[in-house]
């Protein structure tokens, strides 16, 4: 067991973990937050996405441990955010939700990308959503409901 | 849980990392970034007795340049280069592949040295480490060695680093301001493993120039004929596209760079290479 200091959603978790406990099984069965999703779970689909220190990684290949220090930020951390509340209003009114699976990972990415790259065009969203897999296949209306949130943020 | 039961240390110093995998029997490994490692652990391909965190030690996240290059250490992630935090001594190239591979959420993690170290052979920097004819720093007990970027991998995820030695940082040689070079990269999906890889440097005043090819089954290797091509040409042709077809097509025979009955992926490495010379040659 390694004694890890992490702050999650800006509160301070200490916890003894094992070595091996990804990030992501460490938010959802010893923190309980279950918003962070886990499908592939080796980096490639990318439902696991949350912020680590402001950037987003992938939680499933992030051991809790090698996390220490840092601050996480998971779906259920973005109360009062006034970006995030666009993205959101924006995934609904541009149905980019279907089942819903895929949804944090595709928000802590729309999240990045709406705030590091104001310009992005269609084709660049498109680029940078690569790394989120989103098997019902709804990427038309995510894709939109990011285009419209770059809008609505930087226009 | 995934991966297999390991115990986990972080480094505060290279020192201290090389002590912790030398007193390990040769069953630990160097943590970095972990984009590598952690999907190695969750399939259990890899099972170490003890990981060595090296990812906070300032030596490895040091950047330095001078007038003849730059060298960076070894735990600098992919997306310090693409943002331009690391000064781009190949006019371009080092950031245009650095934000090719895998995604944004990969790249905030991974780290050069993991890349080269893990020496998956369709990975993006071991191709463009050759090209850029960098240099590797290896640190153990011993002390410090320095290996050419061609000679690091000996077989597909194998390399010449012992175990007990960390890649520590890597030296790339300045590109003179008029250099020109062609990148392309063929995959399935942006931010894939690549299929094919060609890389092509044009640096005459610097009397350099290479061709180098990265696959899926064997380590990238130079294509000294298709360099040869493109260091004499002055401009694109028809002619010199079928010249470099072939030139290719014997260097990638000879060094058995993949199965020889395997017409599709033949095709691919000398299509992929022709398009790297070409953009090399127009820009």
């Amino acid at each position: 067991m390694t004694t890890t200091t992490l702050t999650i959603n800006g509160a301070t978790v200490t916890a003894d973990v094992e070595p091996r406990l990804s990030l992501a099984d460490f938010i959802r069965d010893h923190q309980g937050l279950t918003g962070t999703h886990t499908a592939c779970e080796h980096g490639v689909c990318g439902a696991c996405t949350l912020l680590l220190n402001g950037r987003p990684v992938r939680s499933c290949i992030t051991l809790a441990v090698a996390a220490d220090g840092m601050e996480i930020r998971t779906t259920e951390g973005y109360d009062g955010d006034e970006v995030m509340a666009v993205i959101r209003a924006c995934f609904k009114k541009g149905h980019a939700v279907q089942c819903g699976y895929c949804t944090p990972g595709m928000l802590a990415t729309a999240y990045d990308i709406v705030n590091r790259l104001p310009d992005a065009d269609r084709q660049r969203i498109k680029h940078e959503l690569s790394g989120n897999l989103c098997r019902c296949t709804g990427y038309l209306g995510i894709v939109d409901a990011i285009e419209m949130a770059i809008a609505e943020v930087h226009g | 849980m995934k991966p297999a039961p390991f115990d986990y240390a972080r480094a505060s110093s290279l020192d201290e990392a090389i002590s912790l995998l030398a007193g390990a029997d040769g069953e630990a490994r160097p943590l970095a970034g972990g984009q590598s490692m952690g999907p190695m652990l969750n399939f259990r391909l890899a099972r170490p007795a003890l990981l060595v965190d090296i990812s906070r030690i300032e030596e490895l996240t040091a950047i330095s340049e001078t007038p003849d290059g730059i060298t960076v250490g070894a735990a600098v992630t992919h997306a310090a280069f693409e943002d331009g935090d690391v000064a781009d001594v190949a006019n371009g190239l080092i950031r245009h592949a650095a934000s090719g591979i895998a995604y944004r959420a990969v790249r905030n993690r991974g780290t050069i040295g993991g890349s080269l170290a893990h020496a998956d052979p369709a990975a993006d920097w071991p191709p463009v480490m050759m090209a850029l004819d960098a240099v590797i720093e290896v640190r153990g007990a011993g002390g410090k060695r320095e290996v050419a970027a061609s000679d690091l991998a000996t077989d597909v995820m194998t390399t010449v680093i012992e175990p007990g030695e960390v890649l520590a940082a890597i030296r790339i040689p300045r590109l003179s301001s008029g250099a020109t070079w062609g990148h392309y990269k063929v995959c399935i999906k942006p931010g894939d493993f690549a299929d094919s890889l060609a890389v092509v440097v044009r640096d005459r005043d610097n009397g350099r120039c290479r061709a180098v090819i990265a696959g899926p089954t064997s380590p990238p290797i130079y294509l000294d004929g298709v360099a040869t091509l493109v260091e004499s040409a002055d401009g694109w042709s028809d002619a010199l596209q079928a010249e470099i077809k072939e030139a290719a097509g014997v260097d990638i025979r000879a060094a058995s760079f993949c199965d020889g009955t395997d017409r599709y992926a033949n095709n691919l490495h000398r299509t992929a290479i022709v398009r790297a010379a070409k953009e090399a040659l127009s820009s």
